[in-house]
């Protein structure tokens, strides 16, 4: 299984950094995870590296798909308090 | 509350100079230093004052990750046209950071200081930020190099950080008590572990704590920042700054919580608000009975170009400076000639000071703002200027109480609010001076700040900006302006906005 990024990435290459796989490259418009070297850290740490260290809610998926961080699981911003969608700060949905 | 112990060993700092209040009749706290250590921040706009009028620097974003979450940071940190810590343009590697310190160099040569100050934080960063620091020892040694950290990592990184010929470095220690620090970091990276809460900050004040101590062991000038929160840390702070100098810290730099909600952080959009002037002032003026406070700080972008205030980061970007080829020897030449002029003329003013004939105390203390586009003069129209320099003045002494941004009231014909509410934003930044200077002033704004009991002048355009105080001090002085009473009869309104 795999972990996954999507395109609420920041590129703040601290996943890429931490993962004890390489499995994280700068791809053409976020960083991306190589699927067949990633291990979700099973064996090395008690969490997955990146999972540990990413910064920003919704950017990044577990092995079945599902949000590893939803929004205010990280900042503690409750949803409803979220800059409006749209607005120029906030990147595309997924 | 539970404090958090460190070594008990205080012994050793000497760094920390004479607190403000105590340092004869200059402005510049730092002067007083004895002269080897003055050395070290003659020409650091960051850490001395009087520099700061005449010196650049500038930081380079090589470092974007982070190992920690600040309630007052956003980590969609790329735009343009914001300007606070954390915010960057574009994010470099370490050889472009270098091509780009050079250039800035020889078209700057006031640039006396190279900072790494993330957009993350630059120990989270350790390979970017030392090949960028190496390459910068080796080939530009006239650049004094900094860093500016949380802390976390600083144990490990001390003796990394010393190998490169950093001599200051500055640490963000917002609290002592891991029950505030819950307030403030959500988490922290740590053992290759997210840790939340209590147990997170206690990590984190632990080891920024221990990394003072091993910074100034190694003869680093330490500088603290603290971010201002009202009902947060407030309170707390005035105990930071006396433990932090006991530890040796060379000086303390309280800033005000930036919070717009468009900013899009914890604190911006849940409508925790920043500090007034009037309460940052009051509550560094309340520290500085124990420690020397840095009071020009600008809280720049973490790529920031040029003097402290401005911001010449858009004339280079990599775009812009891609295909040029620098002859840094030849920059360096150039570059020793201004340092030289501008510390000749640094060292005459100080000398001059020293041999001045020491007054007594004689007239009220109070606020002034200056207006000034640099070198230390009032050389700034009032409608010009994007912030305001406020001292405090007396019978013998000036001294630099800090900076108050303002909006522009007037952008051009057809972009001006209504009259009377076009200045509101002025009034409410200087509301607790008593006299304005700057080199020219329209009759509106004169009148509006007459009636809120603020004298304007421009009759000392150009001037030195402590000759200038000084001579309008003493005209309004010997008009009678400065009497207890009427200074504060119309300052007491506290701001609205």
């Amino acid at each position: 299984m795999a972990l996954s990024i999507t395109d609420r990435c920041v590129n703040c290459y601290a996943c890429m950094d931490v993962c004890p796989t390489q499995a994280i490259s700068k791809g053409a418009s976020q960083f991306e995870i190589d699927p067949l070297t990633c291990t979700e850290c099973a064996g090395q740490h008690a969490d997955p590296q990146c999972a540990s260290i990413c910064p920003v809610e919704e950017a990044l998926l577990d092995g079945m798909g599902e949000l590893i961080h939803p929004l205010g699981s990280l900042t503690g911003i409750p949803p409803t308090l979220r800059l409006v969608e749209g607005n120029a700060e906030r990147p595309s949905a997924p | 509350m539970e404090l958090i112990a460190t070594s008990a060993d205080h012994s050793a700092p000497t760094a920390s100079g004479c607190s403000a209040k105590g340092c004869g009749s200059s402005n510049d706290t730092l002067s007083q230093l004895p002269d080897a250590l003055r050395k070290r921040v003659e020409n650091h706009p960051c850490f001395s004052e009087k520099a700061h009028h005449h010196f650049a620097r500038m930081h380079v974003a090589v470092a974007p990750a982070c190992n920690i979450q600040c309630n007052y940071c956003n980590r969609k940190y790329d735009c343009s046209n914001e300007s606070r810590p954390g915010v960057v343009s574009e994010v470099l590697d370490p050889d472009q950071a270098v091509h780009k310190v050079k250039t800035v160099a020889a078209a700057i040569p006031q640039m006396t200081v190279l900072g790494i100050a993330g957009p993350g934080d630059p120990l989270a960063n350790p390979e970017r930020t030392f090949k960028t620091f190496r390459r910068l020892a080796e080939e530009a040694p006239d650049i004094k190099l900094c860093v500016s950290t949380n802390g976390l990592r600083l144990p490990e990184l001390a003796d990394e950080l010393s190998k490169y010929n950093i001599e200051h470095v500055t640490i963000t220690i917002n609290c002592l008590d891991p029950e505030i620090g819950a307030k403030i970091y959500p988490w922290i990276y740590w053992n290759n572990r997210r840790i939340r809460g209590v147990k997170a900050a206690k990590i984190l004040i632990r080891n920024q704590l221990k990394g003072l101590e091993m910074l100034v062991a190694r003869n680093v000038l330490v500088k603290v920042n603290s971010v201002m929160i009202p009902g947060v840390n407030d309170q707390h702070l005035k105990e930071v700054s006396k433990l932090v100098k006991e530890k040796g810290a060379f000086l303390h730099n309280v800033m005000p919580l930036i919070s717009e909600p468009e900013h899009g952080t914890f604190y911006g959009l849940t409508g925790q608000r920043g500090p007034s002037g009037k309460e940052l002032r009051e509550l560094q003026d309340s520290c500085s009975d124990s420690m020397s406070m840095m009071r020009h700080c600008r809280q720049c972008r973490a790529d920031a170009v040029g003097m402290l205030g401005e911001d010449r980061g858009q004339e280079f970007t990599l775009d812009q400076i891609g295909g040029q080829q620098i002859d840094y020897p030849a920059a360096m030449e150039k570059r020793k000639q201004v340092h030289d002029a501008i510390l000749a003329q640094l060292d005459a003013e100080r000398l001059a000071e020293a041999a001045a004939p020491s007054n007594i105390p004689s007239g009220p203390s109070v606020l002034m703002a200056v207006a000034t586009a640099g070198q230390g003069v009032i050389n700034q129209h009032f409608g010009h200027a994007t912030e305001f320099l406020v001292y405090r003045v007396d019978g013998s002494q000036i001294e630099m109480v800090g900076p108050r941004k303002v909006e522009l009231y007037c952008g051009g014909p057809g972009e001006c609010p209504e009259e009377e509410n076009r200045l509101q934003g002025h009034l409410n930044a200087l509301i607790d001076c008593r006299a304005v200077l700057s080199a020219k002033i329209g009759i509106g704004p004169w009148q509006q700040l007459e009636q809120a009991g603020i004298e304007p002048s421009g009759e000392y355009a150009y001037e030195e900006i402590e000759t200038g105080l000084r001579l309008f001090y003493n005209d309004l002085l010997a008009q009678g302006k400065l009497e207890p009473a009427a200074a504060s009869a119309t300052a007491t309104t506290e701001a609205t906005a």
